[in-house]
């Protein structure tokens, strides 16, 4: 049986569709999860797409914090449910406190909307655990607020404990230290700008390279299975 | 009924690329004098007649909500002090 990966719906998601359609050309199932659901529907990892949840009013990801679902995706995170967060899902995780440090506008105030060449900086988390050390990849990245800030010394703390996942190499928004995405302490979740579901086809993407996220949370998934 | 105003401010470290493209505008304006400027956000709240602790529902508000203290500060200034 495949593994069931819920994708949460908020007002104003955007990429919903295609991160269902990533999980399912990866190999696993999508399961549709509404914001004010009051159950995870027996999911087996949670997928936070992109988009303008609540209209990114306030803040990016600030009122979704608040949403029925994210409760129970919070309650899971902490058991170690792999939770994956993608642009305004990573600004979710942020204002969730599930992840450090924070997505700030752009310093050139642009939105961006290209190819990001990342590289993995590590493969020691639930969504990266297939990628090779080091691997570099290509993933869309389209935004107007993901400058990732945090202070210094949060910033020495994750560098030092390998929750840096993914580093731009051509930094497109100013980004402290390059970083396109992190991890909490335990890896089991995982916030990116660039868009995986976005580069799961040669017809519509830049790469191939997100169906390496599905197929790590997967590999996560059996390993955790088989133990 | 209690007036509240809430005025969440990005910290200074933070780099504030909206009060950058002001300051860069001024000289348009014939103003040069000026060597920064940081955009904020200033929040009205109103509470109903019956409250009571309007101080610590406001700091609650602000706290949890209205600003990300990761990236902000706030304020909170109770304007009718006759309904705390």
């Amino acid at each position: 049986m495949s593994a069931r990966i819920g994708i949460v719906t908020f007002p104003g998601s955007l990429d919903d569709r295609d991160a269902a359609r990533a999980v399912r050309l990866g190999g696993a199932e999508p399961v549709a999860l509404w914001h004010d659901d009051a159950v995870l529907k027996s999911v087996d990892a949670v997928f936070l797409p992109g988009g303008f949840s609540y209209g990114d009013y306030l803040r990016c990801g600030a009122i979704a914090r608040f949403s029925e679902v994210m409760g129970l995706v919070r309650d899971a995170a902490d058991r170690g449910m792999p939770v994956l967060g993608v642009c305004n899902g990573f600004q979710v995780l942020c204002e969730s406190h599930l992840l450090p440090g924070a997505l700030v506008r752009n310093a050139h105030l642009r939105y961006r909307n290209r190819p990001a060449r990342l590289r993995v900086e590590t493969n020691r988390t639930a969504w990266t655990a297939a990628f090779a050390p080091d691997a570099e990849v290509v993933l869309p990245a389209k935004h107007g607020e993901g400058r990732y800030v945090a202070d210094e010394a949060t910033l020495d703390r994750i560098e030092a404990n390998g929750q840096v996942v993914f580093r731009y190499l051509d930094n497109p928004n100013g980004a402290m230290r390059d970083i396109a995405g992190v991890a909490n302490e335990a890896g089991n979740v995982v916030g990116l700008m660039p868009h995986p579901e976005h580069a799961v086809e040669a017809l519509t993407g830049p790469s191939t390279d997100g169906l390496g996220i599905v197929a790590s949370v997967l590999a996560h998934l059996s390993e955790g299975a088989a133990r | 009924m209690a007036r509240v105003v809430v005025d969440v401010m990005l910290k200074s470290e933070i780099l504030d690329p909206q009060g950058e493209a002001v300051l860069g505008a001024l000289p348009r304006l014939g103003v040069n004098d000026v060597t920064s400027v940081r955009i904020g956000k200033r929040v009205e709240i109103e509470f109903d007649d019956a409250v009571q602790n309007v101080e610590e529902q406001s700091q609650i508000i602000a706290d949890k909500l209205l600003a990300n203290p990761v990236i902000e500060n706030f304020t909170v200034s109770v304007l009718d002090e006759d309904a705390v």
